[in-house]
């Protein structure tokens, strides 16, 4: 089954034909959505790169992933909410760009990795795991996350 | 003095020709620019919450700068680089948007705000170190801070836009005086 018709219809959409219109919402929702990617990034780079013990060692990494947890939900909740708002707005061109393709399957191992593996070794308590685990988690998302910013940039490339 | 004769003669460069009309080079540098938001700023931003008291209130704030300097300062490098030689691709129409030249002044007090944050309450920061919310200097610098670079991002993001670029006339004159556009009159 081809996921055109769906991707069509949400071309149809008045929030999607509202920000077509428009010649400031697109580039303004693009801003904001740059805006969560940073912080986005930022917590998942500082907990990754404290867990790759390069970074942050007095704080334990249990800590740190509770302490920028918030920031994170929220930053992603952002990221999902804008990204979705400049899909709609042209769903049809995203359908036939590699990169779009590229970016939400990154997007959805990053998330489910995020929020399943990661989440649970990161706030184990010390001891509890080995470093090797956590390391190649630690690896992994990073990955995945730049798999995510890197196809996102480029779908501004695949006119 | 305008910096227009030296951006010409720039455009003309071999390799800003390469860059431009390459067809992987230029994405390449883009996105690595992009990516790097999310170490430098992203890091910005965590510094900023915690000069606001908004995350890692328990970790003294010495502790928190000392941890991220080398990151921020490897991050800023490559921002620096990747936005330099975004510009050497495109330096005319670069040096004159109205977009850009509002970004660089952006990052101008962006870096006033450092200056003045380091040379006031960060000299006293053993006072206030351990406090989970930190005085009024160090929250109105993490303001700050954290406004402009949201600012920042949108400038950048608008650089792309071409709605008041010099080949598009008539512009208002303000347009083309904050662009420094060559305007022949009638």
């Amino acid at each position: 089954m081809s996921l055109l018709p769906i991707f069509e219809w949400c071309e149809t959409t008045v929030v999607g034909q509202t920000i077509r219109d428009s010649l400031w919402l697109f580039p303004v929702i693009e801003a904001l959505h740059l805006v969560a990617f940073a912080v986005l990034g930022g917590t998942v780079l500082l907990v990754n790169l404290r867990i790759l013990g390069t970074a942050f060692a007095s704080e334990p990494v249990a800590r740190l992933a509770r302490d920028t947890r918030p920031w994170q939900s929220g930053s992603l909740a952002a990221a999902l909410a804008s990204g979705s708002l400049l899909f709609l707005s042209e769903p049809r061109k995203l359908y036939y760009s590699g990169p779009f393709w590229v970016k939400m399957a990154s997007l959805a191992l990053a998330i489910l990795f995020t929020f399943t593996v990661h989440r649970k070794l990161t706030l184990a308590d010390e001891g509890q795991v080995g470093p090797h685990p956590r390391k190649l988690a630690a690896l992994v998302s990073i990955a995945l996350w730049s798999g995510v910013a890197w196809g996102g940039r480029w779908i501004g490339f695949s006119g | 003095m305008s910096l227009l004769p030296f951006c010409q003669w720039l455009s003309e460069t071999r390799w800003s020709i390469a860059l431009h009309e390459s067809l992987w080079a230029y994405p390449l540098v883009e996105s690595t620019h992009v990516w790097s938001l999310a170490l430098f700023v992203g890091f910005t931003v965590l510094l900023d919450l915690r000069l606001l008291g908004l995350s890692m209130r328990l970790a003294p704030a010495s502790e928190v700068v000392r941890r991220l300097r080398p990151w921020m300062i490897a991050g800023f490098c490559l921002m620096v680089v990747t936005g330099l030689l975004l510009f050497y691709a495109i330096p005319v129409r670069t040096y004159q948007s109205i977009f850009f030249r509002s970004k660089v002044t952006l990052l101008a007090l962006a870096g006033v705000n450092v200056w003045v944050f380091q040379t006031s309450v960060w000299r006293r920061v053993a006072e206030w170190d351990r406090d989970p919310v930190p005085p009024k200097g160090a929250r109105l610098a993490g303001a700050a801070s954290l406004l402009l670079w949201i600012c920042i991002i949108f400038a950048g993001r608008l650089t792309a836009y071409n709605w008041f670029d010099c080949d598009r006339q008539p512009q208002a004159a303000i347009v083309n005086w904050a662009a420094g556009c060559v305007v022949e009159s009638e």
